[in-house]
């Protein structure tokens, strides 16, 4: 097995090849839906093969209304390490919760 | 020839060319360089195999031997089919294959666009919902035109090589367009325009009109074609009338 033509998948050979090409989040607004909702990624050399890429793989059986394309790089996300610190502390703060206002009778339509 | 003849022949011609293009370009499924542009080819062929069932549809129609778009699709033989001879070429490489797209697509969105003002009604039916799709068929081959042409050395280099392969089948294009009855369509200048306005931008020269190659939308193919039919058709004729 010398002469391989694709890199094998996984190897470090393989994951230049397709860094080659930026990662891409996919966020589609449904013919119902009021916000856009993350609904996978994909790669493209720039935003516009991004947004058409994006309408061809995401929006065949007539999902969206509209599409954004984030580049994944430019998104900040929390790190799952620090999952305690940031989520923990709010487990312990039932207060924050509007559970514990009495409902006065008028305002039984709420 | 009547009218209702003439109409089902450029009916048969406009079916047969998004028939075979579209097989054509299915046959990157499985191996197009990247996902995301094997999905994209997938739903251009798609669009197209839709196209060709409303068009073979009329065709059938105003032939009124019963023949349905599928009848038409399966049993007939190559000398019987009347696609563009560009639509029936090898696809080469992905540079090649979007070349032969962008030249077709240029020509069937300004075709559609007249079409919607045919006077015949299933006609302008067919192109208004044809013409969306093509639209965007247009964006996209036009953008990988530029982006191929305007690349690097080696992508220039493929795709001038095919746009000067391929040339010689667009003349086709217009005597096409030209056969339309009970319109006047001629769009030669305008789809020089834009396609040369493209080309422009992907920094590559239009080729000279020298010998243009024709005889497809009147039975007259190249080879390529009897190989195309007889896979695409194996099916049909191994199992007749089989459904699923």
């Amino acid at each position: 097995m010398t002469t391989n033509k694709s890199p094998e998948p996984g190897t470090n050979a393989d994951a230049d090849a397709r860094s080659q090409w930026p990662l891409w989040e996919v966020f589609i607004r449904s013919q119902h839906g009021l916000s856009h909702r993350h609904v996978g990624s994909l790669h493209a050399p720039d935003a516009q093969l991004a947004m058409l890429n994006a309408r061809d793989v995401y929006t065949r059986r007539n999902e969206g209304l509209s599409i954004w394309v984030v580049r994944a790089a430019d998104i900040v996300a929390s790190a799952p390490a620090d999952k305690g610190p940031m989520f923990d502390p709010a487990n312990t703060k039932v207060y924050r919760h509007p559970s514990f206002y009495e409902m006065p009778e008028e305002a039984s339509g709420l | 020839m009547s009218e209702s003849a003439a109409l089902a022949e450029f009916a048969l011609r406009m079916g047969d060319s998004a028939l075979i293009l579209g097989h054509r370009l299915s046959e990157w499924t499985g191996h197009a360089p990247v996902l995301e542009e094997e999905l994209a080819s997938a739903n251009v062929a798609l669009d197209l195999l839709g196209q060709a069932q409303l068009w073979l549809s009329l065709a059938g129609e105003l032939e009124g031997r019963g023949r349905s778009a599928d009848d038409l699709a399966y049993l007939r033989e190559p000398s019987a089919y009347r696609n563009l001879l560009l639509a029936e070429q090898l696809n080469g490489d992905f540079g090649h294959t979007l070349v032969r797209q962008f030249l077709f697509d240029a020509w069937n969105h300004l075709l559609l666009d007249a079409l919607c003002a045919h006077p015949h009604a299933r006609v302008a039916e067919i192109a208004e919902k044809a013409s969306k799709e093509v639209r965007y068929h247009l964006e996209r081959s036009s953008d990988w035109v530029v982006r191929l042409g305007d690349g690097t050395d080696e992508s220039h280099r493929r795709v001038g090589a095919a746009l000067e392969i391929l040339w010689p089948y667009t003349g086709e294009l217009f005597v096409l367009s030209a056969s339309c009855p009970a319109a006047t369509i001629v769009i030669d200048a305008r789809w020089r325009e834009l396609v040369d306005m493209v080309l422009q931008r992907a920094t590559l020269d239009m080729p000279n009109d020298e010998w243009a190659q024709s005889g497809g939308i009147d039975g007259r193919h190249t080879e390529h074609l009897g190989k195309l039919l007889a896979e695409m058709q194996s099916l049909q004729r191994a199992y007749p009338g089989a459904s699923w």
